[in-house]
């Protein structure tokens, strides 16, 4: 037998299918990759000890730039996590809109992994399919929040602002028109012989070496496990909506593809519930030292304008202690330890991002494949660098 | 007319500018070198709903293609040597354009890793505000790109290696 000759390349951070600045270190043997080391740290911007510095309510606009695909879900966990350390009560109407956009969110996050999956494999039409509906949420955020994708909609206590005019109207015909388009992508990848030859058998991980990294999200449900924490540790009134969690059988990519298509459409069915449960009510809760008041009572009470004053100048103290919150992000756990010492700023704030910790299988699920194939399971991973080196 | 003048100075050379300028307008091929969130709205800006082509831009995923390297996102102390080298890959003519926050002026993140904009280490062309700016931004930013381009001297001589390509003189 011929003497092995390892042979090693590096892959990044500058590359089209890295995602961002992700950067690979491969040992090769011949085209079988022997070892993969991810390389991190190129979009390190120190979010963690900026938002030592930062009021609870200014911290909030850091964590957009996280995973800034799905700026909801990080806005979303993070202020569950401050409510959490104030013990605060969020009224239901809010509770229901948190949900709505959380949903969205999760659209918009798995229109982007599937536009740059199919990409990367070679499907462009897809890409440019995703991206069109994806500007459909992007308009929604907009309007609700003014920003398209750093937006910043929520408030520890509820949110910033009610929503628009025909926000219902513009929910409803997504859920009317997506699963048509969710059809579509399926017709033109599921059977999709090149598709079907990239992703399945690629990116093999067993439950058990899926639990072991600790995986979550997706891609941990693609091996089979049945973990969601909208289902198994509810919060925001998660607990009131009936949905399926999708689990794969094969643990390949072909099966976190198929997953995250049934996520998909089990986002429109939360949606659909969401928005029939949707009632009038205060979007705010009802503590003056937390939560902004209202422009009139600002302009027209003295209270309202010591409030403001006091809570934009210095902020809110927080009492002492510790809190861990974690939501189910689109890309899996995402979790915030807060850490109070009775400040009106963080002492500390850790986030668990599932990016991170899902990357971290890439040396086992790419352990004996071919390089090319290596492009597939950066994409099944569906990693996000501004969550990894945060 | 033209016959009856010496050669050289203003005539021959301002014409055969304006084509080479109008070339390299039309057809700028930036990276396809994201960084951080303003790379998204890159992309989007290059998707369906915007469409670059329309523009003759053409992202192109290797240096040595490229003529425009769009820095789209926030600019790290150890990402930035990795930029140089990617920008030194690239042929003359070049041009760069910082897009966003990070990229003009550091935006929000004010710390201890992050390149304070990443004109300390690059001659920057265009500054895109915003954080993250929107998909017409971009095309503004790169559409005012096209017009420096226009306006730039020297474009034939320098092509032919005769002195230096010029900026185009303020006002």
């Amino acid at each position: 037998m011929a003497n092995k000759e390892i042979m090693t390349v590096n892959m990044g951070p500058q590359h089209p299918s890295t995602h961002g600045v992700l950067r690979l270190v491969i040992e090769l043997d011949g085209e079988v990759i022997e070892k993969i080391t991810p390389h991190i740290g190129y979009l390190h911007r120190g979010v963690e000890k900026l938002s030592e510095h930062r009021t609870y309510h200014q911290a909030m606009t850091l964590t957009d730039r996280l995973d800034y695909l799905a700026p909801m879900s990080n806005n979303l966990g993070y202020v569950l996590a401050v409510e959490k350390l104030l013990g605060l009560e969020v009224p239901e109407r809010a509770q229901t809109i948190r949900v709505i956009m959380a949903e969205l969110t999760r659209l918009k996050s798995h229109l982007v992994w599937l536009a740059c999956h199919a990409l990367d494999i070679g499907a462009m039409t897809v890409f440019l399919y995703c991206f069109r509906e994806r500007e459909q949420i992007m308009s929604m955020y907009e309007k609700l929040s003014g920003a398209r994708m750093t937006s910043s909609y929520f408030r520890v206590g509820g949110l910033s602002q009610d929503v628009y005019d025909g926000f219902e109207a513009d929910v409803r015909r997504i859920i009317d028109e997506f699963p048509g388009y969710f059809d579509v992508y399926e017709g033109l990848l599921t059977k999709n012989t090149i598709w079907l030859q990239r992703t399945i058998g690629n990116g093999v991980i067993s439950a058990e070496d899926a639990i072991d990294y600790g995986i979550t999200g997706p891609a941990l449900r693609g091996s089979g496990v049945d973990w969601d924490l909208r289902r198994d540790n509810p919060y925001s009134g998660y607990d009131k909506y009936s949905f399926k969690v999708p689990v794969g059988e094969k643990c390949d990519t072909f099966d976190r593809y198929k997953v995250r298509l049934v996520e998909m459409r089990e986002a429109i069915n939360i949606l659909r519930q969401a928005l029939d449960s949707l009632k009038p009510g205060p979007i705010l809760a009802d503590c003056p030292k937390v939560c902004y008041p209202p422009k009139e009572r600002v302009y027209n009470t003295i209270e309202g304008l010591i409030h403001h004053f006091k809570i934009a100048s210095e902020g809110f103290p927080a009492p002492e202690g510790e809190v861990y919150q974690s939501v189910e992000a689109p890309k899996g756990e995402l979790g915030y330890y807060l850490v109070s010492d009775g400040g009106t700023k963080p002492y500390r704030m850790r986030i668990r991002p599932p990016s991170f910790v899902n990357l971290g299988a890439i040396e086992k699920m790419g352990k004996g494949s071919m390089i090319a194939d290596l492009v597939a399971i950066i994409g099944t991973l569906d990693i996000v660098l501004g969550e990894i080196d945060r | 007319m033209g016959v009856e003048q010496p050669l050289g100075e203003n005539v021959l050379t301002t014409s055969l500018d304006k084509l080479v300028n109008w070339a390299r307008k039309s057809s700028i091929w930036p990276m396809t070198f994201g960084l951080a969130c303003c790379a998204i709205e890159m992309m989007a800006t290059g998707a369906s709903s915007h469409d670059l082509d329309r523009f003759g831009i053409i992202f192109r995923a290797s240096p040595r293609q490229s003529d425009c390297i769009i820095i789209a996102g926030t600019v790290t102390k150890k990402m930035l040597p990795v930029i140089k080298t990617v920008y030194e890959q690239m042929p003359e003519p070049k041009w760069v354009v910082a897009m966003g926050a990070c990229a003009c002026s550091g935006g929000v993140f004010d710390t201890y890793s992050v390149v304070q904009g990443v004109d300390e280490a690059l001659h920057v062309d265009v500054y895109i505000p915003g954080c993250p700016p929107r998909p017409e931004a971009l095309l503004y930013g790169l559409l005012k790109l096209q017009d420096k381009i226009a306006k730039e001297r020297n474009s034939f001589g320098s092509a032919l290696g005769l002195g230096e390509r010029l900026e185009p003189t303020a006002a």
